[in-house]
């Protein structure tokens, strides 16, 4: 029974008590009073009653009064203290109890409150040496986390149900190629705790995972597979997959690695080089046929003059068609070649010693290396730089009959040197400029690109010189020198710092994961998934036509808050703003334009808070916004809800339950109040503080805790 | 009595050159040059060896030989598939098509020239 009720009682029995002997007195009275007497009572009590009524009356209104204060400041005071009591202990550390109230109600708040003070300096003690240990700890995620952001390769780990326990930032970038819209800050394809199946066709899942299983069972001890699918839209993706599997062999698969990638502009690619390859092959069948029958006509001996310049006619035509077949396919493929054709910083004595080992293999010439300077840098193209120095000592060994050869490497400050020298024998600049435009190659390999090509791709240029007084020549190819070399700027983000908290991006925990195991509804709070969201709207009345303008939500997964998860967009309403609302939440017309309408937004959303259990406060508000929405999008937010306000209501019944009154009761720090985000992490972290608290109260589930909400007096209210 | 064949191909370069040859070996030569023509030029010639090229407009060659092997009336002439495609599973395709034989360019005429002489020559114990 609620503490008003038992007051109210507690009042109406003093009454009854107070008042009865006085009301018995009388009625005996009046019972033994001859008729004759009771005329003259009557008399007398018709004068004096309204006084005597009145004044007990005043008298009661003056004892209630006074006990209606001591209630306050006792029952209530103390009720207030009891709820502050396990906020400080499960909830809150830094809490304090107020210090409020008549002075016996202060003394004990101050006994408290030393208690706490008391136990805060023990636990630092203690806590100290569990930091150590943690930090050490977290230091090893934060290892593992980087170590991920750095890999190029996408990766995803699920358990054996395909729940995702880890991601890396490749991955998410790689939503895109899943559909998600590039605007969308999360878009709940990748996410921890969700399924791959929304990544991935569930069919092929189940394919992948029962083919890995069996070739385990058949004693394959590291089984891959392989497959290339098709993503909604219309990307290829490539995904390996391998079990996760116990220390030892037998143990039993509990999750899979899974390594995607992008194939689309690859397989583009090499389609286009099969159709290349094809239109050469294939192509010219037909053409060669028609040629070679000419051909073998012409032979004939009784072939009249007519007939043969038919066939010669017929030969021209053909050969100049696949002549010009010819051309195309050797342009394309040199363009393809071109086009895929990354630099990467070389030092030249590198470049100098790989040329000396590829020549000597190549020609019969004695080589000798004169390195000037070890640190040269520029950015270059290995092979095609060593097939050109190939080309040019080629040519001087096979058309100049040059038996030695010397390979210097020099430089200055905007050039690097690379010079084939030679004793006597003169050369001139039209022979070398010759040289550029032949094809490269050497031996049997013939390359389709020209050694002038190659120059231009490394900004470089090419000549003939010579020293007089050392009575060399030489071919100088110069390249522009690299200043300062450092290794490329990794594209993945860096670790957020400590401080920050690394990126959510693995949980290991989920590995035992298994949502199969009991209904919803008799699962524990602290196990559960939820999209913790808030809204801002144009106004208060959704039936009345006021709409969303912003979503913000989070999601908290395994009793852990995925701020990185985060999902916040801006919402065009198409309608004017009710200006006290942009007092509140700031959002002015101006930021609206442009962005996307509710028609796209709450489907994402949709997708965003898909096999979690929805959490906001005054949920009922939002919900009305959402739920006026779904028929003509088609879509239904059917998952379980629960409100913070309903479920503060009944936790701390002699409390405030506005979100900054909670904030501060829990200690949770509040960045960007208002903002729909903003709002919605307070909420996330209100609700987790809550649900130790709520384990206390005996509401451990998901329905006891609807049940728990369902009690409370704010259910009642209706939006 | 002069065996007929019907010479099928989209290209000129490759018919002037078969007429020629065929013509010269002692056949009667009719054209036709997409698959259309192949079927009208099938009825009104009835050649007893269509030569027939595969990758041709409106209906290629494979529709072409299919849609004759089931025709009752065609069920003596000889067909020969000539194609660019020198794919084994062409190859297959054709002759599971009802093709007799399969040539794929570029031919020499002699071999040509003898496949055609063994279709056309008849079989052993026949009268």
């Amino acid at each position: 029974m609620p503490a008003r009720w038992r007051f109210a009682l507690a009042v109406a029995v003093l009454a009854a008590l107070m008042t009865g002997p006085f009301v018995l007195t009388a009625v005996l009275v009046w019972a033994d009073t001859p008729a004759e007497t009771r005329a003259a009572l009557q008399l007398l009590a018709g004068r004096w009653l309204p006084l005597g009524v009145l004044t007990t009356l005043a008298g009661f209104a003056v004892g209630i009064a006074l006990l209606a204060r001591l209630f306050r400041h006792y029952v209530q005071g103390l009720l207030r203290m009891a709820e502050g009591l396990d906020v400080l202990r499960r909830a809150n550390p830094g809490f304090r109890v107020t210090e409020e109230g008549p002075h016996e109600v202060v003394a004990l708040a101050r006994a408290i409150n030393r208690l706490a003070d008391e136990r805060d300096r023990l636990l630092a003690g203690l806590d100290e040496r569990v930091l150590e240990a943690r930090r050490a700890v977290e230091e090893e995620r934060n290892r593992l986390a980087a170590l991920m952001a750095q890999l190029a390769e996408a990766v995803i780990v699920c358990n054996a149900e395909g729940r995702i326990l880890l991601y890396n930032e490749a991955a998410r970038r790689l939503e895109r190629a899943f559909g998600a819209a590039a605007t969308a800050a999360a878009s709940g394809w990748i996410g921890l705790g969700r399924s791959i199946h929304a990544l991935l066709d569930p069919d092929l899942v189940a394919y992948v995972f029962d083919t890995l299983e069996a070739l385990r069972a058949q004693g394959e001890a590291h089984p891959q597979l392989q497959v290339v699918t098709a993503t909604p839209a219309g990307s290829l993706v490539r995904v390996r997959v391998s079990p996760v599997t116990g220390e030892r062999s037998q143990e039993a698969i509990t999750g899979y690695v899974l390594m995607l990638e992008d194939v689309t502009e690859q397989i583009e690619r090499e389609a286009s080089r099969n159709e290349l390859l094809f239109e050469l092959t294939e192509g010219n069948r037909a053409a060669i046929a028609n040629i070679r029958l000419a051909a073998e006509m012409l032979h004939l001996p009784d072939v009249d003059e007519a007939m043969r310049a038919r066939f010669h006619a017929v030969i021209a035509r053909e050969v100049e068609a696949v002549s010009e077949r010819l051309e195309a396919a050797s342009r394309a493929f040199a363009d393809a070649l071109r086009a895929r054709w990354p630099l990467e910083p070389m030092r030249g004595a590198d470049l100098v010693r790989a040329a000396a080992a590829y020549l000597q293999r190549r020609l019969e010439v004695a080589l000798k290396l004169e390195i000037l300077d070890e640190e040269l840098w520029f950015d270059a193209d290995h092979f095609s730089l060593l097939q050109a120095l190939a080309f040019l000592a080629g040519r001087l060994v096979e058309d100049y009959g040059v038996r030695t050869l010397r390979l210097r490497l020099s430089g200055d400050e905007r050039l690097v040197y690379l010079d084939l020298m030679w004793s006597g024998g003169s050369l001139s600049n039209e022979i070398v400029t010759g040289w550029e435009l032949e094809p490269l190659g050497l031996g049997g390999t013939r390359s389709p690109l020209t050694l002038r090509e190659v120059l231009e791709r490394h900004g470089a240029a090419m000549w003939f010189d010579r020293e007089k007084a050392r009575h060399r020549a030489f071919v100088r190819l110069a390249l522009p020198r690299k200043r300062s070399v450092r290794l490329p700027p990794a594209t993945a983000p860096a670790v957020p710092s400590l401080e920050e908290g690394r990126p959510e991006f693995y949980d290991f925990d989920l590995f035992a994961w298994s949502d199969k195991a009991t209904a919803l509804e008799d699962r524990p709070l602290a196990e559960l998934s939820y999209t913790v969201f808030d809204t801002e709207t144009t106004g208060l009345d959704p039936t009345g036509g006021d709409e969303i303008i912003q979503i913000g939500a989070t999601r908290i997964v395994n009793g852990r808050l995925l701020k990185h998860e985060s999902f916040e967009q801006l919402i065009d309403p198409r309608r004017p703003l009710d200006p006290a609302s942009i007092a509140v939440h700031h959002i002015t017309p101006e930021m609206l334009e442009g962005q996307p309408t509710i028609e796209e937004v709450l489907p994402a959303f949709h997708r965003f808070a898909q096999e979690t259990v929805l959490v906001a406060h005054n949920a009922a508000f939002d919900m009305r916004f959402l739920q006026l929405k779904e028929d003509k999008l088609g879509i239904r937010f059917d998952q379980p809800v629960l409100d913070t306000l309903l479920l503060a209501a009944f936790l701390l019944p002699n409390q405030e339950h506005s979100l900054e009154a909670l904030a501060r009761y829990f200690g949770v720090r509040v960045v960007g109040r208002h903002t729909a985000l903003g709002d919605a992490l307070v909420t996330a972290e209100i609700f987790l503080k809550m649900i130790p608290l709520l384990a206390d109260k005996g509401v451990v589930t998901l329905r006891q805790a609807r049940e728990a909400s369902q009690q409370t007096y704010y259910a009642r209210l209706r939006y | 009595m002069t065996k007929k064949i019907l010479v099928v191909d989209d290209e000129e370069n490759i018919l002037i050159s078969l007429e020629f040859l065929l013509r010269r070996a002692g056949y009667a030569i009719a054209l036709a040059r997409d698959g259309d023509e192949a079927l009208a030029q099938a009825e009104r010639f009835s050649p007893d060896l269509i030569l027939l090229d595969v990758m041709m407009p409106k209906k290629d060659g494979y529709e072409v030989c299919h849609l004759l092997r089931q025709d009752p009336r065609y069920e003596r002439c000889k067909i020969v598939l000539l194609t660019a495609k020198g794919r084994d599973i062409d190859r297959a395709k054709g002759l599971a098509l009802g093709a007799d034989d399969y040539l794929t360019k570029p031919f020499a005429t002699r071999e040509l020239l003898e496949r055609v002489e063994r279709l056309l020559a008849p079989a052993p114990g026949a009268a």
